[in-house]
């Protein structure tokens, strides 16, 4: 048979990543970690508010940010992106609210809108000048996580510093003689994943009660409008950190996934997020097997892996999954109340 | 927090001054000038679109109002936000939510917590107790979607003791219960009035409504009357709050002649 896979080789595609291939592997993995994280747990307050696709838009509307700044001729790099990138995440946010207050269009007819039309303004304003700037749109689509593992950070350490993180695991792969080598980007998503879980940790009441109750909220003196404007702000963070690196598709697939996934398994918010973070390592690791061995995207792999777990949560879940289901319909000895019964037998 | 009792009279936890709010230049509220005095069980009552809902939402200040004020127990809502207490109709809310009975009880906690603050074993001690109030204390732990719609107000009248208000505002809160949390809901707003708590109570049903409540608020965009039930619950007052709907008449009609 002319395989339409390649073959399966364990030493291979599992255990050579983490030998010989280490370096790149960690980077990577701890990529599609932190990008998995954070864009998770934020995508669990969209799931439990109704909008889910905020994200989507966000990450769309990022284009007319880039197109802002490449017409000012900006210097295009990180910093820059991320302002013009985190304005125009907070335009999208504005435009829908401004569409759906004013007018009698519906909130997700107003985020379609919203974020086809920012999105056409940065490809006008990106063609003005398209003979002088590069922008790779295949990149802002799926992104270049082979790029990932490029280690430009380096950080002379001293003695002491330099014994204690040679006791960590993997040292082998951060510490080079007295230097910290890293890659930038995996640190910058990492900063931003732990940014992401320490506010939803340090802002949990508000964010639940505003979620679940906005006009409770005012009159505990929570402001829902403000948190909903502090959460859409974050998420223009996280897209923005995000997408340079692994590209909106990704970024758009795992704030969903994980947290509709977590969804299927538990029904108290604590346990979810706890969840969400569990199905972020898990989806990744697969994804990058699937990819070393498909040898194909590997941001691609990561979201077919979360889609997986998905399913499988879907399918065991304890209460509501398939299984569950047909066992409880297999197991069901339905005894119809008296009065009813007593009828229908007369009926017959 | 404890107020000051001094000699001075303490201002009236609700006055409307000169109220009018509107929805896309529509008016729902019209000029409302009212004081609700301290310990008042108040109901309010009138047809559908009459503002009943807008009235509570405006004096908590969650609507932008196009003209007059609202003040709670003399200042703003904003400085008073303490003392109100809230109980929103029931299907303002998502009960697929993935939170429980608990956690629900103790979002009503939450304006006595800092920022950072998780609920202590005393607001869970208050939050079960609340709970015990509208004997729901067996479903503590349940996940709020398996309740029945009776089951789920009485959770937000729990949520509504937990803040422990002086001046409560609930919008509909016998809105499709079973008899048994109908008769539980009773009970709990006389226990609050004669606590010298105020509460407004937006109500649909006539019949009802002048057994329940000691004052009640006729309400159709401007306020038709406010008073003592016994004086305001008249054929000719309840006629011009429902102007010229005959099913309403005749129940209206119906409910005057029971009370004679």
């Amino acid at each position: 048979m002319n395989e339409l896979l390649p073959v399966f080789e364990w030493q291979q595609h599992v255990i050579a990543p983490w030998t010989t291939g280490l370096k790149s592997t960690l980077w990577i993995v701890l990529m599609g970690f932190f990008v998995a994280t954070a864009c998770g747990l934020l995508g669990n307050y969209l799931i439990l508010r109704r909008m889910a696709l905020v994200g989507d838009a966000i990450s769309h509307s990022v284009l007319a940010g880039i197109g802002v700044a490449v017409v000012l001729a900006l210097q295009l790099d990180t910093a820059t992106l991320f302002i013009a990138a985190l304005a125009a995440g907070m335009a999208t946010t504005l435009i829908i609210e401004i569409i759906h207050r004013y007018t009698r269009v519906k909130q997700d007819a107003a985020i379609g809108i919203a974020f086809t039309s920012l999105f056409a303004l940065g490809v006008i304003l990106i063609s003005f000048k398209s003979g002088k700037v590069h922008i790779d749109t295949e990149c802002v689509l799926y992104g270049e996580v082979a790029l990932v593992p490029l280690e430009n950070f380096h950080l002379s350490l001293t003695p002491a510093l330099v014994g204690a993180i040679d006791k960590l695991p993997m040292s082998e792969v951060y510490l080079r003689g007295n230097e910290l080598v890293m890659a930038p980007d995996v640190v910058r998503m990492g900063f931003v994943a732990l940014a992401v879980a320490l506010l939803v940790w340090v802002f949990y009441k508000e964010l639940l009660v505003s979620s679940f109750d906005p006009a409770l909220a005012f009159s505990l003196g929570i402001n829902a409008t403000f948190v909903h404007y502090a959460l859409m702000a974050l998420l223009s963070v996280v897209v923005v950190s995000a997408f340079e690196s692994v590209g909106a598709i990704l970024v758009v697939a795992m704030l969903i996934l994980p947290g509709a996934t977590a969804h299927l398994l538990s029904a108290r918010l604590p346990v979810i997020l706890a969840l969400t973070v569990l199905h972020a390592a898990l989806g990744t690791l697969l994804g990058f097997h699937l990819a070393t061995w498909l040898n194909c995207s590997i941001a691609g792999a990561f979201v077919v892996a979360g889609m997986a777990l998905f399913l499988l949560a879907w399918l065991l879940s304890p209460h509501d999954g398939l299984l569950a289901q047909w066992h409880r319909r297999r197991n069901l000895k339905l005894e119809p109340p008296e009065e009813i019964s007593s009828t229908s037998s007369a009926g017959n | 927090m404890s107020v000051n009792v001094t000699k001075t009279v303490e201002p009236p936890p609700l006055e409307f001054h000169d109220l009018t709010v509107a929805y896309h230049k529509r008016p729902v509220l019209w000029g409302i000038d009212l004081e609700i005095p301290k310990g008042q069980l108040v109901g309010i009552i009138g047809p559908n679109g009459a503002g009943k809902s807008t009235l509570i939402k405006a004096a908590m200040g969650l609507l932008q109002l196009n003209s007059g004020w609202v003040k709670v127990f003399g200042e703003p809502i904003g400085k008073n936000l303490k003392r109100v207490g809230y109980v929103p109709q029931r299907e303002s809310v998502d009960w697929d939510f993935p939170v429980s009975v608990m956690d629900v009880v103790l979002m009503g906690r939450y304006g006595h917590l800092g920022l950072m603050r998780r609920p202590s074993k005393k607001d869970r001690n208050i939050a079960r107790d609340c709970l015990e109030k509208v004997k729901m204390l067996p479903y503590a732990n349940r996940q709020i979607s398996n309740l029945s719609g009776g089951q789920q107000q009485r959770v937000f009248l729990a949520r509504a003791l937990a803040q422990e208000s002086d001046i409560y505002f609930m919008d509909e809160p016998f809105a499709g219960v079973d008899a048994a949390t109908e008769s539980a809901i009773v009970t709990i707003l006389h226990e609050l009035k004669a606590k010298g708590k105020t509460l407004l109570v937006v109500h649909h049903d006539l019949p009802t409504a002048k057994e329940y409540f000691d004052s009640l608020l006729l309400l159709n965009m401007r306020v038709v009357a406010y008073g003592p039930t016994e004086e305001v619950f008249k054929y000719d007052l309840l006629q011009s709050t429902y102007g010229g709907r005959l099913t309403i008449l005749s129940e209206v009609a119906e409910a005057v002649r029971e009370k004679s």
